[in-house]
């Protein structure tokens, strides 16, 4: 590694054009980030909106309607155009030819594609803002979704849009991952983040097209009252609500399986010890991508379900529980007897296992009929899938982002500041949605702008500790990218954390333009830390 | 840039070990994106079974205002146009240029009659409103007794409407086959977009398969 490692996929080829027109998976990874991280906070700032309007009981800030308005858009904005897309497309674009030892994914031109199909369905979504919103909730349930004056249509569209490229993306990775992996790298010394884009890619390319076609039939309900989803024209508007949640369960585990994949790296890499279960947490994931399929049903526990479909749905929905356990006892076991330290990425990683294990927990009560029909609809519910989705997803997400960040950009960023970021994001984050849990269970309703004077001490106190939640997130990424502008730069063959993967082991940082400056040969598994020497950089 | 061997061919992509590598990943990806299709399909199948039973009475009677000659003539010329695809691969492997292109023509024309005749019958329907949702209108004495035959159409017209989307989009892509491989940019050694092209055509060609018996020849 001579002067060569100068060249890099940032600096090499320069120029705007070789960015918009890149076929680089790592610089189509990059932008999916940007713009993913755009979108993540402009979601967070509705969501702070929200949590300032129930501040106080009352319509004190917005109007109830400009309310119904801002919970939608959240809920779009952070499902449909930054957890879904942006986290695939950000992190698996980036590491998942690195890892399994490719120059690139399978159909390059098809990855840039995917990312334009994305901007171009978020387009439709900002349309959509500027236009003057939608008031449905991100589920646009019939019969208010085709009767509503608000931009159902662009919104839908958007969506509808947006799915193609989550369909190519998977596409794109599930022949990447069959097809382009070095010789020797057989399925069972696959890095775990590359199961997990497995199982996230066939939900993917599987359930989606269900959505785009649900969306499509919401939109021609409203144009031509096919009366598909409309009572008075002899159809069922419940059976929205199967086409939607065949999709969107499965969903949540486009949206989770990503954050498993991103723990099972983190977690040997900074304990020093080889995972444990390896098989045992490939095939946990496989099977939750399995399950996710029959279990839809319990969304709709309270949408008129026979007794028997509820005791089915119900008893699936425990299934989801084995597989997702079998995961978190190996990420403990893993930790145990190994030499964990406590770095940015390992905070994360351990607020994730605390924060996403009281996810799941919740989402057993919620599975029990009994009880969900005393939670359905209130802040309970809202509380469980926040644990899931931002407890467990998106502090995976800032996890991964800084056990990759010297990789994908060569650069450290201040590791005291991020120790403090992330345990403001911990703290702040269960003081905004430990309430709600209270809330939900003394009978809050959900999706409502105002409340009675019961619930003020516990909504007081989570919107104070959002506020909290909201600047460590800022600060987080924002101590992200102060390590460009200070140009704190780790050294080109630096392992920092002493990883084992093909991304940490041949290949500088920032990678090479075509990745490995020769075609890796196999050495060792992704996790054997006692086989191989730790890179000597690795201890400073 | 890269290590490009010498004597490896052109349409060999930087990032594949090999021709048949990249074949191999083509090949694969298309068969998921055809998963992808069945699965599109799927949910409206689904939305097919579950009008179908609830209104049994009425799918069987609406299905009779359908026309089943253009319907069979359709389902003949479909399966005709996948025999030709068929037939414009086996002769590029033969490498037999001209039978290919000649092949590929038949294809882009069978597909060109079956939207005609879709585009007949679909006329009809507009003239005498049997159309879907709220635009239903048609009130012959063949439909007078029908409990929401506008249901009925929606299902028929987003069913095989999609379908028609599938064969102007197939049309399309022939049309680009017949111009590569008139070129000569498809050879013996590398046809693979015309053999993923059909994959796709024997697809279009299924899903009517089944759209055919479940709308024009119920009861």
């Amino acid at each position: 590694m001579s002067n060569k490692t100068k060249q890099n996929y940032l600096n090499h080829p320069k120029g705007i054009m070789s960015w918009l027109l890149t076929l680089d998976h790592k610089r189509i990874g990059l932008m999916y980030l940007f713009s993913g991280i755009l979108f993540f906070f402009l979601g967070g700032l509705l969501a702070l909106v929200m949590r300032f309007e129930l501040a106080a009981p009352g319509n004190d800030i917005i109007s109830n309607e400009v309310y119904n308005n801002v919970y939608t858009l959240h809920g779009a904005i952070m499902i449909f155009l930054f957890i879904i897309p942006a986290i695939p497309g950000a992190l698996g674009n980036i590491l998942l030819p690195l890892m399994v030892g490719a120059k690139d994914v399978a159909f390059p031109r098809l990855n840039l594609a995917s990312f334009y199909i994305y901007s171009f369905g978020a387009l439709f979504a900002m349309y959509t803002i500027i236009n003057g919103g939608v008031d449905t909730g991100w589920t646009f349930y019939t019969p208010y979704s085709t009767q509503s004056s608000s931009n159902v249509v662009p919104m839908t569209l958007g969506i509808f849009i947006i799915g193609f490229s989550s369909i190519l993306t998977g596409l794109n990775f599930i022949a990447t991952i069959h097809k382009m992996r070095i010789p020797g790298l057989t399925w069972y010394k696959l890095p775990l983040f590359v199961w997990a884009l497995y199982g996230t890619s066939l939900v993917q390319i599987t359930a989606t097209p269900v959505l785009a076609i649900t969306m499509v039939l919401l939109m021609l309900e409203r144009f031509l009252g096919i009366g598909i989803f409309d009572p008075a024209l002899g159809g069922d508007p419940v059976l929205y609500q199967h086409f939607f949640w065949f999709y969107s369960h499965p969903a949540v585990y486009i949206m989770i399986l990503p954050a498993f994949g991103i723990i099972s790296e983190i977690i040997p890499v900074h304990s020093r010890k080889k995972i444990w279960g390896y098989k045992f947490i490939a095939y946990s994931t496989l099977s939750i991508a399995f399950i996710g399929f029959l279990v839809w049903g319990h969304h709709m526990f309270t949408s008129g379900q026979s007794v028997f479909s509820q005791i089915v749905f119900s008893f699936i929905t425990y299934f989801v529980g084995i597989p997702t356990g079998v995961k978190i006892f190996s990420w403990i076991l893993t930790m145990y007897k190994g030499q964990v330290s406590f770095t940015p990425p390992m905070f994360y990683a351990l607020s994730f296992l605390f924060l996403f294990t009281i996810g799941g927990l919740t989402g057993i009560f919620l599975g029990a009929v009994a009880l969900d029909i005393h939670l359905h609809d209130t802040y309970f519910v809202v509380a469980h899938f926040h644990y899931v989705m931002q407890g467990g997803t998106i502090v995976a997400f800032l996890g991964g982002l800084h056990h990759w960040w010297p990789k994908s950009f060569g650069v450290m960023y201040n590791q005291t500041i991020a120790n403090i970021a992330a345990l403001g994001v911990f703290i702040g984050f269960n003081g905004t949605f430990f309430p709600q849990f209270l809330l939900g269970l003394r009978g809050m309703p959900r999706r409502y702008a105002t409340y009675d004077e019961q619930f003020v001490e516990l909504h007081s106190y989570s919107t104070f500790w959002s506020g909290i939640l909201g600047i460590s997130i800022f600060i987080a990424v924002m101590n992200l990218f102060w390590s460009f502008i200070k140009k704190n730069k780790v050294d080109p063959g630096s392992n920092p954390w002493g990883g084992m993967t093909l991304e940490w082991t041949h290949t500088s940082s920032p990678p090479h333009p075509h990745n490995f400056e020769e075609e890796p040969v196999l050495q060792h598994g992704p996790y054997d830390y006692d086989k191989v020497i730790v890179d000597k950089t690795y201890k400073k | 840039m890269g290590h490009h061997n010498p004597d490896s061919p052109s349409h060999l992509k930087h990032y594949f070990h090999d021709v048949n590598q990249q074949y191999e990943t083509s090949k694969f990806a298309m068969w998921a994106f055809i998963l992808t299709e069945v699965l599109t399909f799927a949910g409206l199948f689904v939305a097919y079974i579950v009008y179908r039973s609830w209104y049994p009475d009425m799918f069987v009677d609406a299905h009779k205002l359908l026309d089943v000659n253009k319907g069979l003539m359709n389902t003949i010329v479909l399966i005709t146009s996948s025999l030709t695809m068929a037939l414009a691969i086996w002769a590029i492997q033969k490498n037999n240029k001209k039978l290919s292109v000649v092949m590929l023509v038949a294809t882009f024309i069978f597909a060109l009659v079956f939207l005609g005749i879709k585009y007949l019958e679909y006329s009809h329907k507009f003239e005498v409103g049997q159309l879907p949702g709220e635009f239903y209108s048609y009130m012959g004495p063949d439909a007078v007794h029908l409990n929401n035959p506008h249901i009925f159409f929606s299902i028929y017209f987003i069913m095989t409407g999609l379908h028609g989307l599938h064969v102007a989009i197939g049309m399309g892509l022939i049309a680009w086959l017949i111009y590569s491989t008139q070129k000569g940019n498809l050879t013996p050694e590398y046809y693979t977009p015309m053999e993923m092209i059909g994959i796709f055509w024997h697809l279009v060609d299924l899903i009517w398969i089944y759209l055919f018996p479940l709308f024009y020849l119920i009861g």
